[in-house]
């Protein structure tokens, strides 16, 4: 470290401009119709008459020096040097001359890239940090992704479905990866446990019962030393305990499971923006390549894409066909879990005679 | 395609050197070994790579061993703790193992510190391929050499370095142009979608939107002081590639009050393509307020008062329909994910706006201070704004910040008659006047 401490410059957020490929600066907010030639390309087409093609490529989305190099010499070589990521971690590399593009679809392939992701394919799946580096995880972010994307590495290079599928993953219940038309998030399942000699030693005790969303913590005295206890039959298992207060601990090899959630979606196209809902829970968390969780999302995905219309999403396919299809169509068990007793929940219920038979 | 043998095995993703130039031995790691195989990337294989010559790469031995344990396991083993840079309150999400031995050492030493950098990406994510080298090489010297493109709200997370190296890299690098993000009860780092830079649906600039807010608030962001964390995200149009309604407490995103433009021939060229029956169930009846109609001679009727600017045709007949010209924003408040009561939708606060003139900006900004500073003192400790609106209901908030009410904020009125609604001649005379005004 530098003897006198440096003050930071606060830049902020730096100007996108000046990394820009010269023709999105050129055509800014002037851009008049795109197509998608092929899976993974785009065609923009500018008010100018100006055209840019960009090919979009799916990452592990950590990167080494090695990988960006690769991919960087890749880009200077075969493109003009410029790239942005999308929110999937996709990158996407834009050229003007329309011989360029397939030229640099091979080198991306030839390293061991695939290129797609557009359109009505199956994109990146967003992930979060998993074992590698967060404080709470369940499960591994990196590892279910990669082992899904090879099982689903088809449908990223084509465009077969319906309309897009974007699936997202979370390792703990606070659910930083968002809604997805496929979610696949951690789901204890037993109260945490917790460990008292610790408690005493690190935990601010009314932060940590202020954070259960049921009021199942008290502040009790145990062993002589202040610590806390839980109400096991009010405990949801949520695990929203677990980032204040370490020594509550929520993560279970065995219990700690993985549920899978359906019909998310962030746009508002045709319907209103909607919150995924339960299908599937109880699966085991099975590193290093979790086949349940790849059996039961192959499934969800053959059934919406033989039934879905064009443009469907997965939540306004169900919509459309109704819960009780759903569940008929994929197998998949329904249960009282189904049923949500969370506040507001009546909104969730038939107060019809609207039923499909 | 990559389980063929690689046409040039040295620049291919499942490239390893053939010579191990760290001291350390690798871990066995049996686990992590069977993701190296099939058609994805593989980020095990990008492990290996720094632990066999990363400048760090030992760190990485033991990184990759403390994961394996994880898969072992099926347990985490990394706690948080407090580091930071001179002078700033946040952005810095540090790690340290938790797993010791008998004599409580820990069993992989080399990766005992493991702390994140959390940098704010450019409005975009637009990079050059320089500029992404040289993050790459000064990470490479202080850090594992490992960033992920990007976290889930928005940062470049630069993974895994030393105590005492997270200054050196931040020094350098905010040398040349970069910042840090939030952590914690703080203003976070924003998103903006690709928009006016190449796509024709943006109806906003979304990098100027982005940057103005963000760095408005970086104080907020550095030291970390609000109840709990505000997020902006923005997206060009209703699309909301950023997922701003539910991902961000404040959600901008383009939208348009004039007509839609058709081009009546690009219509026919479609229809002609497609086949009417395509036209009509894939589009008209698609649409949500059924405002779209197929007239016999294969153009379009568009109902533009009763569209509720979904993009969906828009989406599908990219030539013929574009969005109108008299753009502007509509602003959402309150997204959030789970904890604590639920997953919540942001509201409609602000309908439209327009920002064309630099005063609309700065009115933004304004309503943007007010939200903050409302929020900042009225929420209990650990409460997203979403949560504070649940709490005292959106009409307070909304008096709070000084916005009149307006039914685009409703997808229905109230359907409950217990409220007390003596001021009723007032309320009523507050919209008539406004109606007037
Ligand atoms: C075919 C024309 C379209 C193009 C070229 C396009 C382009 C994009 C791009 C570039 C992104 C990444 C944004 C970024 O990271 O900056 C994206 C994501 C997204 N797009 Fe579009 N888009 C198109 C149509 C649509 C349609 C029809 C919908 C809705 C049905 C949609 C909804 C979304 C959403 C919700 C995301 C966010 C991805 C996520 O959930 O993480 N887009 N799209
Ligand atoms: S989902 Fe939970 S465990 Fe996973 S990275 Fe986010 S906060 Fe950490
Ligand atoms: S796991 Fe959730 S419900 Fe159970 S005690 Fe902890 S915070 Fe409360
Ligand atoms: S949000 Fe709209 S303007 Fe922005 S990239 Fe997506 S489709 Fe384009
Ligand atoms: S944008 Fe949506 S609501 Fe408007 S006409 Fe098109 S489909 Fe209908």
């Amino acid at each position: 470290m530098s003897e006198q401490p440096r003050f930071p410059t606060e830049s902020g957020v730096p100007d996108g401009f000046q990394y820009m490929h010269p023709a999105y600066i050129k055509n800014f907010g002037n851009w008049a119709y795109h197509d998608r030639p092929r899976p993974g390309v785009l065609h923009h087409v500018a008010k100018s008459g100006d055209e840019v093609w960009t090919v979009r490529v799916g990452t592990q989305r950590q990167l080494g020096p090695y990988e960006i190099n690769l991919l960087c010499d890749i880009i200077d070589q075969y493109a003009d040097g410029y790239v942005r990521f999308t929110i999937r971690s996709n990158m996407e590399v834009s050229v003007t001359d329309e011989a360029k593009v397939q030229p640099l679809i091979d080198a991306f392939e030839d390293a061991g890239y695939p290129v797609g992701g557009t359109g009505n394919s199956l994109t990146m799946i967003s992930h979060t940090q998993g074992w590698l580096h967060c404080d709470i995880p369940g499960t591994d972010a990196s590892g279910v992704v990669k082992a899904l994307m090879d099982e689903l590495h088809n449908e990223f290079r084509s465009e077969d479905m319906p309309n897009r599928v974007h699936m997202t993953t979370s390792c703990c219940q606070i659910n930083c990866g968002g809604q997805g038309d496929i979610a696949i998030n951690v789901q204890h399942t037993k109260p945490p446990k917790i460990n008292h000699d610790l408690v005493a030693n690190v935990c601010e005790r009314p932060s940590v019962v202020a954070r259960c969303p049921v009021a199942a913590i008290r502040p009790a005295i145990v062993n002589g030393k202040p610590s806390l206890e839980v109400d096991e039959k009010k405990c949801i298992c949520c695990g929203a305990c677990f980032p204040p207060c370490p020594p509550m601990q929520i993560n279970d090899p065995e219990h700690s499971k993985l549920a899978i959630w359906v019909g998310g979606k962030h746009s508002n196209a045709r319907s209103k923006p909607m919150f995924h809902k339960l299908v599937a829970a109880g699966i085991p968390n099975n590193p290093p390549r979790w086949p349940e969780v790849t059996e039961i999302v192959k499934n969800i995905l053959s059934t919406y894409k033989a039934d879905a219309k064009n443009w469907e999403r997965i939540g306004d396919w169900i919509e459309r066909i109704g819960w009780p299809r759903f569940f008929e169509l994929t197998e998949l068990p329904f249960t009282k879990f189904h049923i949500d007793n969370w506040t507001g929940a009546r909104k969730s219920l038939n107060a019809s005679t609207h039923i499909r038979f | 395609m990559a389980e063929q043998t690689p046409k040039n095995p040295e620049k291919h993703s499942t490239y390893l050197p053939r010579e191990k130039k760290s001291s350390k031995p690798l871990h066995d790691t049996p686990m992590l070994d069977q993701l190296e195989s099939g058609p994805w990337p593989s980020f095990v294989t990008g492990l290996k790579r720094l632990a066999y010559e990363g400048k760090h790469a030992n760190m990485m031995v033991d990184l990759l061993g403390q994961l394996e344990h994880s898969y072992k396991t099926r347990l985490g083993y990394w706690k948080g703790g407090t580091v930071s840079v001179f002078g700033y309150g946040g952005g810095i999400i540090p790690r340290f193992t938790e797993l010791m031995d008998d004599d409580g050492k820990p069993m992989f030493p080399e990766s005992k510190e493991f702390h994140t950098v959390r940098v704010q990406p450019p409005a975009g994510n637009h990079y050059s391929t320089d500029m992404l080298r040289q993050l790459s090489n000064s990470w490479n010297k202080y850090g594992s050499g490992l960033i992920a493109f990007h976290g889930q709200t928005g940062n470049i997370m630069f993974i895994g370095t030393t105590t005492d190296n997270t200054q050196s890299f931040f020094d350098e690098i905010n040398s040349y142009g970069w910042d840090l993000g939030g952590a914690g009860p703080c203003v976070r780092t924003g998103m903006s979608c690709v928009g006016a830079a190449r796509c024709e649906q943006s109806c906003a600039n979304e990098q100027k939107i982005h940057r103005l807010l963000v760095n408005n608030f970086l104080d907020d962001m550095h030291r970390p002081a609000l109840p709990y964390k505000f997020k902006f995200k923005v997206s060009g149009c209703p699309n909301d590639c950023m997922n701003s309604i539910q991902r961000s407490d404040l959600a901008v995103i383009g939208t348009w009050r004039d007509d839609m433009k058709v081009d009546q021939e690009e219509v026919k060229k479609f229809v002609a393509d497609k086949g009417r029956k395509y036209v009509i169930d894939s589009v008209i009846n698609m649409c949500p307020t059924s405002a779209l109609s197929l007239n016999d001679d294969d153009t379009l009727d568009v109902d533009n008062r009763n569209c509720v600017r979904c993009m969906h045709c828009i989406n599908v007949m990219t030539r013929a329909l574009s969005t109108g010209d008299d753009k502007g924003v509509t602003l959402l408040l309150g997204g959030k994910r789970t904890l604590k009561i639920g997953d919540t939708m942001g509201t409609v606060i602000v309908p439209f706006m327009k920002l064309d003139t630099e005063e609309d900006y700065e009115k933004l900004v304004e309503l943007a201070e007010e939200i903050i500073d409302f929020w900042a003192e009225n929420a209990l400790e650990h409460e997203r704004v979403g949560e504070t609106i649940d709490r005292i209901g959106l009409v307070n908030f909304l008096e709070g910040i000084g916005l009149d009410v307006d039914p685009n904020m409703i997808s229905a009125a109230r359907q409950s008659s217990y409220v007390r609604m003596d001021t009723w001649d007032e309320e009523a005379g507050k919209w008539k006047a406004r109606q007037a005004g």
